[in-house]
């Protein structure tokens, strides 16, 4: 025996027959179906389109009755053929003769008749317009931003609450998130701010350079980051990495039923999960910025010494002489903003977080993505207001 | 309409709950004795749950009134009602113990917050509650780390910290084994009455509904609202009211 041939025997043993469908008329009114073969729904199962068809054209039967004496195997195919019938049948209020059915089928179709549709249940198929969904969207945004300024408002009111001593939070919470905010954050912070310094560095080099002017590096990457980019930067970078573990951990607390537990017990979340967080990140942010600005420094002076052959000692020089206390005080208080609104979105995002998995997930995306915008959105009306001030 | 006494714990007056446009349940109007275990019944997604979360004011009634001890809960200012709340305790359905704290932690804290017994002390507290659920031993674990089953009980022992006068528990059997739900149900009827502490418990568990219950309301998912009212065991053999029959019986009576 050859191996085609095995194989073909092989799959003739296994292989279901072909579901087959007839629709025949009996005398006396009734419509009978045929059904045939193995109605498996991976094989494929015949439509009712020519039961349908059989149904409406006249002389119209008045009765339905099943044939399965040459029905093979089954399963949920051929229920949901029957089902399927089920409109159609109602249409024309006929008659229904299930004895024909194997037993199984009957049960089955009576247990999923057993519980009437939930008539509101089911989503509403209408299509809405144009303008009623703008309109309902418009809607969401207002309630939405007024959801943001009431948490806001909340938040600080537990604020004002922890500095007279009123407020409900565990000391070793708070510390635990001051370390995760604070030490636990050095690495990433010092590397992406060292390179950082490095690309602004090379950036001011080329063009400075072109006027023979190199010196003034130190300058640029010294005043750009005690003002600005430090904060920046740390700000971006704990985004990522404490907005979003607020929003997953609120978010899954609320999903646990923890949150409805601080509730009920009659403490406040706001005071034991969101003012951790949020004072931990309003007193790490400001040390982080300039831990941040410093690096960045050393990785402008690692540009000047390396490629533009000036000396630590002059590079540091010139890097003081350019910096005054103002561009720190202000690189430092926007720090402390940043850290804020890093903070107020992460637990924000977490609190309204909806109750699954993929809810959680959403939570800490957005949340990372409102910190940023509100970042650098916070960056640009201090920019503004500092020019404006002439500071 | 329906008295309401100083002496119930809990008094719900005309109450409708609804999601937005989608009502619920509406017109529920009943009252929880001292010393019932009262429990709410009824056919999956009737709103049994919700009607837990409107109890505890988790969530706000579209209509009617909540009243504990003769007092309006849902008229009552933020502040008195968390102090009314410190009479309740709960146990959530999955336990909702916090998850980063230890179970003595967790049993700990509502002591911490309104008592003024000193850290030692407690601990003790949380050690004897936790030893009355059957954890004894288990003061340190987090509840990552011990089973479904166990949460629940530690659940029910934060729940007992203060003593509360009411006890809401969300399904206690689900997610336990037959002996454990069991130990769970003669632990009920023991704090009934050894401190007379009220329960509220929601749950379709039959055996436990007869077992334990002394009152009942029956919420019906059709009507969208309570069909029946009484003690389980007297609903059962008396009810005029078919769905409530069936329900009580498995089915195996047939509808009239």
């Amino acid at each position: 025996m050859d191996r085609i041939s095995l194989s073909t025997t092989h799959t003739g043993i296994l292989a279901a027959q072909p579901a087959s469908l007839a629709v025949e008329r009996a005398g006396d009114g009734t419509l009978v179906l045929r059904l045939g073969g193995d109605w498996l729904l991976r094989e494929g199962v015949p439509s009712n389109e020519a039961v349908r068809r059989e149904l409406e054209s006249p002389p119209r039967p008045q009765r339905l009755a099943f044939d399965s004496s040459a029905l093979g195997a089954w399963d949920t195919g051929l229920l949901t053929f029957l089902t399927s019938l089920r409109p159609l049948l109602e249409e024309h209020r006929f008659e229904v003769e299930r004895e024909g059915l194997p037993e199984g089928v009957t049960s089955l179709i009576a247990l999923a008749e057993a519980v009437p549709e939930k008539s509101d249940a089911r989503a509403e198929g209408i299509e809405r317009g144009v303008l009623e969904r703008i309109g309902e969207s418009t809607l969401e945004i207002g309630e939405s931003l007024s959801e943001q300024l009431e948490f806001v408002g909340a938040s600080a009111i537990a604020f004002g609450r922890m500095l007279i001593g009123k407020a409900r939070y565990r000391r070793s919470e708070l510390l635990l998130q001051i370390q995760q905010a604070g030490v636990e954050a050095l690495p990433i912070v010092a590397l992406v701010s060292f390179l950082l310094g490095l690309i602004l560095a090379f950036v001011g080099a080329i063009q400075l350079q072109a006027f023979g002017a190199q010196i003034y590096v130190a300058n640029l990457v010294g005043i750009a980051m005690a003002r600005d980019m430090g904060a920046l930067i740390a700000a971006i970078v704990m985004a990522g990495r404490s907005g979003g573990a607020y929003a997953a951990q609120l978010g899954s607390m609320n999903v646990n039923q923890e949150i409805d537990a601080l509730q009920t017990t009659g403490i406040s979340p706001l005071e034991f999960l969101v003012l951790p967080r949020m004072t931990a990140l309003f007193l790490m942010m400001p040390l982080l910025s300039l831990y941040a600005a410093a690096v960045g420094i050393l990785g402008g002076a690692a540009v000047g010494t390396g490629m533009l052959d000036l000396s630590l000692t002059t590079y540091y020089q010139q890097t003081v002489a350019a910096i005054s206390l103002r561009d720190v005080l202000g690189g430092v208080m926007k720090g402390a903003t940043y850290g804020i609104l890093i903070a107020l979105a992460g637990c924000l995002r977490g609190m309204q977080s909806g109750r699954s998995a993929s809810a959680v997930g959403d939570a800490a995306t957005s949340a990372v993505v409102t910190a940023i915008v509100a970042i650098i959105a916070a960056a640009g009306i201090y920019s503004a207001v500092f020019y404006v001030m002439g500071w | 309409m329906i008295q309401v006494s100083a002496k119930d714990p809990i008094t719900v007056r005309d109450l409708t709950m609804a999601y937005g446009s989608f009502v619920l349940q509406r017109d529920l109007s009943f009252a929880v004795k001292q010393g019932d275990i009262f429990i709410v019944m009824g056919g999956s997604g009737c709103g049994k749950s919700t009607l837990m979360r409107h109890l505890l004011g988790l969530n706000e009634p579209a209509q009617g009134e909540v009243f504990y001890r003769g007092e309006s809960f849902t008229r009552a200012e933020p502040e008195r009602r968390e102090t009314l709340l410190q009479r309740i305790g709960v146990l959530y359905q999955s336990g909702a113990l916090w998850s980063s704290l230890t179970l003595a932690e967790n049993v700990s804290l509502p002591l911490g917050e309104f008592t003024d017994l000193n850290a030692a002390q407690q601990r003790d507290v949380a050690a004897l509650k936790l030893a009355l659920v059957g954890l004894a031993g288990f003061e340190d674990f987090y509840p990552s780390q011990i089973s479904g089953g166990m949460q629940k009980r530690a659940g029910l022992a934060r729940a007992m910290a203060l003593d509360p006068e009411i006890l809401c528990i969300d399904e206690p059997s689900a997610g336990l084994d037959p002996i454990s739900s069991r130990l769970l149900d003669e632990l009920i009827v023991g704090l009934r009455d050894s401190l007379g502490t009220t329960f509220v418990i929601v749950t379709h568990e039959l055996q436990s509904i007869f077992d334990i219950g002394s009152n009942s309301v029956f919420l019906d998912a059709e009507t969208r609202t309570m069909i029946a009212m009484g003690p389980p065991k007297e609903l059962r053999d008396h009810s005029d009211n078919p769905t409530v029959r069936r329900f009580l019986t498995r089915g195996e009576v047939a509808s009239v």
